[in-house]
């Protein structure tokens, strides 16, 4: 069965101050993801890749199509979907236990029951003896570890990744990179993951879904079957990532030349 | 090495300011005592600092001046705690929800510009003569700070911490407010008391002098003015400052070895 489905997502952004003006951001998305896919969203800035994965999670509207999860439309946030932010979206207020614990208690866990699963969590992404620190005494790719603990705690169906690792110096990037290949291996994940860096999704992705410029459509859905773990710079890889860099950089040209000609 | 210079800068530093700050104490003493001896001589228009120390020594070991302060505390806090459970509330579905912000906002800033004052006269008849009354001015004086750092507080609350609850779960207005937007905003909202605390207390003097009480140190000081004692009036002065700066060091204090750890860095 399909573990999640977007059907034919569209989203009109109407400007506040004049009715009149509307701009089509998102053009009839749709793709499905079957259990365990890891699909990542490229596009050139702009096209609405981040807006898309926030209709996903349900923090915005869309003005038409649906989420479907599990065969149940889901257009409303709620802790079957996990999303881990771009910025740093930890509580300063609580420490790490009970960052990662928070979702759990919110669905009615006991504080004892939710430590002890929060705790599998902050082990598995290797922080087990920050349990008690708060995030101001943490690094960037620590913080970046402890939100992917808190989504992963409420076991959701899906896991919707904003450029998570946008932030972070390129070897913290790569080691957390590899450290979410294992985790999504070993807890068979389903995971979408915007990002801007070709590099990265091609590293992680089974199937890479390249977005046009403004408004946003499907310009190709690349699958990748290369096993992983791969090597960052493989005869294979370089094919794909070549690949991609053209439809994006098409895609630069033709949302370059728009502008230029007036739209 | 470095270490050891560093610590003995820093004692050296430490030094200065006790020995400078003593100077500038002392400094302050001889001259009032100085012109209000030699030059004023009239202790109506400045009483002397040995006369206001006397009757320091000598009210220390009066009941008076105890139960003053006490009054005063219980107007004090009276106003207070109504001023926060009253005010907390309102600016937090203030800050929750636009629409009861723009309901309550208009009537906010129609009220809060009226000097707290200025209601002693209804304070008279809906009180009466009694500590309610006093304590009412009070939490005139503090209510509108802490609304108004209530609502700001929340309005200005991380949008990405509140998205990141829901996706994990807490979708409710109720648990959302409770377990991110309370605490996200407390820095703002226990300033705002902090704030409000410091115009209570600018309040209570004039809550208790305008007779809206018959004692506390507010009360007394006036009453000692009535009788020509300037020199229990500065010391009533002088009690009211330091039980002022008592009550700031004790809520500071409070605050942020608890509510406020997390903003720190040094936790563990």
């Amino acid at each position: 069965m399909k573990k999640a489905e977007i059907q034919n997502i569209t989203k009109i952004f109407v400007s506040k101050d004049d009715r009149k003006s509307e701009v089509l951001a998102l053009d009839n998305i749709s793709f499905d993801l079957a259990e365990g896919d890891f699909v990542s969203i490229l596009g050139p800035s702009g096209c609405g890749k981040t807006t898309l994965l926030r209709i996903i999670a349900g923090l915005e509207k869309q003005t038409s199509g649906n989420i479907i999860i599990n065969g149940k439309i889901s257009n409303e946030p709620g802790p079957k979907k996990g999303m881990v932010f771009q910025e740093y979206s930890l509580f300063p207020w609580k420490n790490v236990i009970d960052n990662v614990s928070f979702g759990l208690k919110m669905q009615g866990m006991k504080k004892e029951d939710a430590y002890k699963k929060a705790s599998k969590y902050i082990e598995m992404v290797g922080l087990g003896e920050f349990k008690y620190s708060y995030p101001n005494e943490l690094s960037g790719g620590m913080k970046q570890r402890v939100a992917i603990a808190r989504a992963l705690a409420n076991e959701p169906d899906i896991i919707l990744m904003d450029e998570p690792f946008g932030a972070l110096d390129a070897q913290t990037r790569n080691k957390l990179q590899n450290e979410l290949l294992n985790i999504w291996k070993n807890q068979k994940l389903t995971v979408v993951f915007v990002t801007h860096s070709v590099d990265e999704a091609v590293y992680l992705s089974d199937k890479i879904i390249v977005l046009s410029a403004r408004p946003g459509k499907i310009v190709k859905e690349i699958p990748i079957t290369i096993p992983k773990p791969r090597t960052r710079t493989g005869n294979e890889e370089n094919e794909i990532r070549d690949e991609v860099l053209r439809l994006l950089n098409h895609e630069k040209y033709l949302a370059d030349a728009s502008q230029l000609s007036g739209e | 090495m470095d270490a050891f210079c560093i610590d003995m800068s820093l004692n050296e530093e430490n030094k200065k300011t006790i020995i400078i700050s003593a100077i500038s104490i002392a400094t302050f003493v001889i001259l009032w005592e100085f012109v209000s001896v030699f030059i004023v001589k009239d202790s109506l228009y400045l009483p002397s600092f040995h006369s206001v120390f006397y009757a320091f020594l000598e009210r220390l070991t009066s009941a008076e001046i105890y139960i003053d302060a006490l009054i005063s505390f219980r107007h004090f806090f009276t106003g207070g705690i109504s001023a926060i459970l009253i005010g907390i509330p309102i600016g937090i579905i203030m800050g929750w929800y636009q629409n009861v912000f723009r309901f309550f906002n208009p009537i906010i800033e129609i009220l809060r510009p009226i000097p707290p004052l200025a209601w002693i006269p209804f304070a008279i008849i809906w009180l009466k003569l009694t500590h309610e009354a006093a304590g009412m001015i009070i939490f005139i004086g503090m209510v509108f700070p802490i609304i108004v750092n209530t609502y700001t507080g929340f309005r200005n609350i991380p949008k990405i911490y509140v998205e990141a609850a829901k996706v994990l779960g807490c979708t409710k207005d109720f648990d959302l407010i409770r377990h991110v937007a309370i605490p996200a905003a407390s820095p703002m909202i226990l300033s705002g008391i902090r704030v409000a605390m410091g115009t209570g207390w600018m309040c209570l003097v004039s809550a208790e002098m305008f007779g809206v009480s018959d004692a506390g140190i507010g009360y007394s000081l006036w009453h000692f003015y009535s009788l020509h004692r300037m020199e229990l009036v500065v010391l009533y002065m002088f009690v009211l400052g330091f039980m002022g700066l008592l009550i700031d060091v004790l809520f500071r204090f409070v605050i942020e070895k608890n509510l406020l750890k997390w903003q720190k860095g040094t936790v563990i």
